[in-house]
């Protein structure tokens, strides 16, 4: 069956008339993406697996309730999960060989909550392998394309969750962001990515990287999307401990326009050396845009952000040192069959089970933490955390959001920083302060450069995700960079 | 490749060791390059001054949380074998640990 619906550009609210007004069936719109993603993911390559008969399945199920008048603004809507998000009998791989095989037995947190809502799994996305990069180009699997320029990098480790909602392969993706991978893809492909607070939305069944640092968060068109799909996978879960057990506002309240006396502060180091002019240029004039629109804004410092970076690459890599010693070959995931030996085939799976990257962390990781470095550099960089995160908490005594870049560039050719890690490491400059500090943080689109998306983004106090959806939406509604779609 | 010596080859093999990752000579060469190079950026975090400050594990301030001990379904052994390399009846069969 074929139908004629455009899916380019769509939002949820066209589509939740459309199904409600029963224009279209669930069905017929799972079909339709599902169309668009055999034409278009040769190019794009964002799904890691089409997951074509459950979503099938699942959009039937979704007419049924639609037609029972028991949906929800999420029933039938054609949706894709990154793929180290736990789903239950469909492949998890995060993008490793070591799990390219690894089939789990149970949902994630955030799986349950959108099946439950209705929503329709179209399949699961491509990230650098356990979500360890900036350009996609770390997945064992395929190299994602930016789809604004087929020739670049989408950005990572979300790089399949942007790229998918950008080519308009599904109509939201789920991400995970631990020093920047929802917000610095969502930039580099023109899209809305949010990372919350850490411990707003549990981590159940997310294959772990950095624990102290792993949060999940939705990328979609536009604002409005964010904050209702938000809404639905925040909140408390006895099965992760770091879980706030705090009441979740319903976001799209906060959807106003208004932002008269919104007090924004601009830290001076998000401009420092290193950026993209024209990104600057972009930037500085979307500020202009908000203070045009009643917002108070003043030029500020946080001169410890500065440090967040090298603070990232320690904690970062130690947490993931001891979360990624659980791939030992023996209860699931890649195993050598060939050793003779328990430690020859422990070292022989490692070996071949995991790529490049994240050997490079695991071993970074295992060195900070031994003893005689300890002291140096892991508590050292957990005392740094302290100062960032203080430093945060000073400026949202006199600021309601702050205001700065996502990334220092716009997207990247392939090829182009795969083999100078440092040069990698980078690109999430302006991102990482908000994981080190726990606060969450939105990228939005904040024009273009030679016709590449350039991310705005901003940071508010713990819990204060009301702020960032208020001053996102004001922005996006004053501006029409989100309704621009890649000619794909 | 880095003319920074951050970390020696002989350290690189340890650390290949203690992770458990089987390398060849050339991937630790490598990795010693790249290893100085991140280990030379993560200097600057000796310009901050710590005295006296108090290191953070994780931003919630939620500590040592504990559930009810109350009995709840788990997964099913059958499912929690799906995915092990080779089974034995209920069990998991590895590599003699000790010779």
């Amino acid at each position: 069956m074929t139908t004629s619906i455009d899916l380019k550009g769509l939002n949820l609210s066209t589509v939740r008339k459309l199904l409600d007004d029963r224009d279209i069936s669930s069905v017929e719109l799972t079909k339709s993406y599902l169309d668009r993603i055999a034409n278009v993911d040769s190019s794009v390559s964002s799904f890691v697996t089409v997951t074509e008969e459950t979503a099938l399945i699942q959009a039937a199920r979704a007419d049924d309730r639609i037609a029972s008048g028991d949906s929800g603004i999420l029933t039938g809507i054609p949706m894709q999960l990154k793929d180290n998000l736990c789903t239950k009998n469909i492949p998890t791989t995060c993008s490793s060989k070591m799990l390219e095989n690894f089939i789990p037995p149970y949902d994630s947190h955030v799986t349950e909550r959108l099946i439950e809502s209705g929503s329709v799994l179209l399949g699961k996305g491509n990230l650098d392998e356990f979500a360890m990069g900036s350009s996609t180009e770390n997945s064992a699997v395929k190299v994602t394309r930016n789809p604004w320029d087929l020739k670049r990098v989408p950005g990572g480790s979300s790089g399949g969750p942007a790229a998918s909602v950008a080519a308009s392969e599904c109509l939201f993706s789920i991400g995970s962001d631990t020093g920047g991978s929802i917000r610095q893809p969502a930039s580099f492909c023109g899209v809305v990515g949010m990372k919350p607070t850490y411990g707003l939305v549990s981590r159940y069944g997310l294959v772990a990287f950095a624990s102290s640092l792993d949060q999940i968060g939705p990328l979609t068109t536009n604002v409005f999307d964010n904050a209702t799909v938000l809404s639905h996978i925040a909140g408390y879960d006895r099965r992760d401990s770091t879980s706030l057990n705090v009441s979740i506002p319903k976001y799209t309240d906060f959807l106003d326009g208004d932002i008269k006396g919104l007090r924004i502060g601009v830290p001076k180091e998000y401009f420092a050396k290193g950026i993209q002019p024209d990104v600057e240029e972009s930037v500085r004039r979307a500020i202009a845009v908000l203070e045009s629109l009643g917002a108070i804004v003043v030029e500020t410092s946080l001169p410890h952000s500065a440090y967040a970076l090298a603070v990232y690459y320690i904690i970062a890599p130690s947490e993931a040192s001891a979360n990624l010693s659980r791939y030992d070959g023996v209860k699931y995931g890649h195993s050598d069959k060939d050793s003779e030996t328990m430690w020859e085939g422990l070292e022989k799976t490692r070996q071949d089970g995991f790529g490049p990257e994240v050997k490079r962390r695991i071993m970074l990781g295992t060195y900070a933490l031994s003893s005689g470095y300890y002291d140096a550099f892991y508590l050292k960089a957990q005392k740094v955390r302290t100062l960032i995160r203080q430093e945060f908490n000073t400026a949202f005594e006199n600021f309601d959001v702050l205001a700065m870049p996502t990334s220092p560039s716009t997207a990247f050719e392939v090829g182009d920083k795969i083999d100078d890690p440092l040069q990698m490491y980078l690109n999430d400059i302006f991102t990482i302060p908000a994981n080190i500090a726990g606060i969450p943080a939105i990228s939005v689109p904040g024009g273009f450069v030679n016709g590449l998306p350039v991310g705005l983004q901003f940071m508010a106090g713990a819990l204060k995700e009301k702020n960032l959806f208020r001053v996102a939406y004001a922005y996006e509604q004053a501006t029409d960079w989100h309704t621009r779609t890649p000619s794909l | 490749m880095s003319d920074k010596q951050k970390i020696t080859i002989d350290e690189v093999r340890h650390l290949a060791l203690l992770t458990r990752i089987n390398m060849t000579e050339d991937e630790i060469e490598v990795m010693r390059g790249q290893m100085s190079d991140i280990l030379d950026s993560i200097e600057v975090l000796n310009q901050v001054d710590t005295e006296g400050v108090e290191p953070t594990a994780h931003s919630t301030g939620v500590d040592s949380v504990l559930r009810d001990d109350e009995s709840l379904p788990s997964i099913p052994i059958e499912d929690a074998l799906l995915n092990a390399p080779n089974v034995q009846d209920d069990f998991i069969r590895v590599r003699a640990v000790f010779e």
